[in-house]
């Protein structure tokens, strides 16, 4: 135990140093449960979800090009969900990220959701913190979202970038999602589709409706870079919500709840007895609270 | 295992490559397809970036005698020599003994069965655990057969 010890703290160091072999390793650690108990420092955060298909990874390419350009560098987390059956997964975010795989200035890592209790909460943290302290000015957390424990990984960021594409249906299917309400800006791809401008007008009609926010909503294609500039200057501009933002903090609230309840050691015979009808879903979850309370003491 | 699946140089069918990708994937392994028309420094930088264990490189282009060992080179030189490098595609016979010189450990023709070369990755999981030598750079006596 004590060499791996050893061992973690003389990667941590080289990553910080800027080797790219070691911080690759480094993450690996990471996910294994090694947290390196960074101070935390200043980070700029940025995550990005939406549905399957719209194009996320291919305009994160884009934003990641005219960002090089302006000296930035740029470190993409992109994480895609484990299969529950083999526990394998695939990671092809990267293959749609044009110059990804060739610049100093970039860092692209695929993460498996693994099936983690809870997913990926416990880590997100330290991740974005060894990159940050390794130099990495802007860091990027893509996300699929389909499924509340997937979108609530971009609670964990300090602004949150919705992509949207055309044909996709009535928007009530995204305000179904519940995403909408945690975006800070909205991009609907695909504008080189003339039906991109219907989705784009339904999303602002809906937020009029709603009134609730000043959220800013850009049309925007990936394929041939038709208004990504000024959707870069929209996250730029946009504020760091962190302490104020209590949708946000609920979301990453509950996204720890479910790595306690799924860490919780009985889980199985309780879910055995739910199965049985001995116990209540009431009982059975004031059993959980009093359960991991008796583990902190 | 966390496997990268690349297609060196200029090659643009990877319809092969997709089908091992999701082989691999219902196997249990997390796999990072790379897309097409990758260099092997394009490549060795992913495998650097996303930690990988093992490298499948898909050629059907005839290049592959230049490219493979190559790659293998780069691999080496970038201090990765624990990294386990598989073939699959068009490679003639004659050709094979090049790439296995180069640290090559396994070279999957067309017909191969997929059991097989979940076979191989088990094999080479049980060699790393058990410390044997099965990296590109490291030594040469073993090969998948």
């Amino acid at each position: 135990m004590a060499l791996v010890l050893i061992e973690d703290s003389e990667l941590l160091e080289s990553a910080l140093r800027g080797d790219r072999r070691s911080l690759g390793k480094l993450i690996s650690r990471i996910e294994l449960g090694f947290n390196p108990g960074l101070k935390k420092s200043k980070t700029w955060t940025l995550g990005v979800t939406g549905p399957p298909g719209v194009g996320k990874s291919t305009l994160i390419g884009s934003m990641i090009s005219e960002w090089v350009r302006r000296g930035e560098r740029v470190a993409v987390l992109a994480v895609d969900p484990s299969s529950p059956k083999s526990g394998g997964a695939l990671l092809g975010d990267r293959m749609r990220m044009q110059g990804s795989d060739s610049s100093d200035s970039v860092y692209v890592r695929s993460i498996a959701t693994r099936n983690h209790p809870g997913g990926l909460s416990y880590f997100i943290d330290p991740m974005i913190d060894v990159l940050a302290a390794a130099g990495w000015s802007k860091i990027i957390i893509e996300t699929v979202g389909s499924g509340q424990s997937q979108t609530r990984i971009a609670a964990f960021t300090d602004r949150i970038l919705l992509v949207e594409g055309p044909d996709r249906g009535d928007i009530i299917q995204a305000e179904k999602a519940g995403i909408i309400e945690l975006a800070d800006i909205i991009a609907i791809n695909k504008s080189d589709i003339p039906s991109a401008k219907e989705t784009f007008d339904s999303i602002i009609y809906s937020l009029d409706m709603s009134k609730s926010s000043n959220v800013d909503v850009h049309l925007v294609s990936a394929l041939n870079g038709d208004g990504i500039i000024s959707l870069i200057a929209s996250i730029e501009k946009c504020h760091n919500y962190e302490d104020e933002n209590f949708i946000r903090l609920k979301e990453r609230l509950l996204s720890f709840w479910d790595s306690r309840l799924l860490s919780y050691p009985d889980l199985n015979d309780l879910l055995e007895q739910l199965n049985t009808g001995t116990i209540t879903l009431d009982e059975a979850s004031d059993m959980v609270c009093k359960g991991l309370l008796e583990e902190e003491i | 295992m966390r496997i990268v699946i690349a297609k060196p140089g200029l090659d643009g069918h990877d319809r092969g490559a997709k089908v091992i990708t999701r082989i691999l994937r219902d196997a249990g392994h997390e796999v990072i397809y790379t897309g097409i028309r990758k260099t092997p420094e394009e490549i060795t930088r992913i495998m650097i970036d996303e930690d990988a264990h093992a490298l499948g490189l898909s050629s059907l282009s005839g290049a592959h005698q230049v490219l493979i060992p190559k790659i293998c080179e780069k691999l080496k030189s970038s201090n990765m020599h624990d990294v386990v490098v598989f073939a699959g595609g068009i490679i003639p016979e004659h050709d094979h003994q090049i790439l296995f010189d180069s640290g090559v450990r396994a070279i999957f023709g067309p017909g191969t069965h997929s059991n097989t070369i979940t076979e191989f990755l088990s094999e080479v999981e049980n060699r790393k655990l058990n410390k044997m030598p099965t990296g590109v750079g490291e030594d040469l006596g073993w090969r998948w057969c």
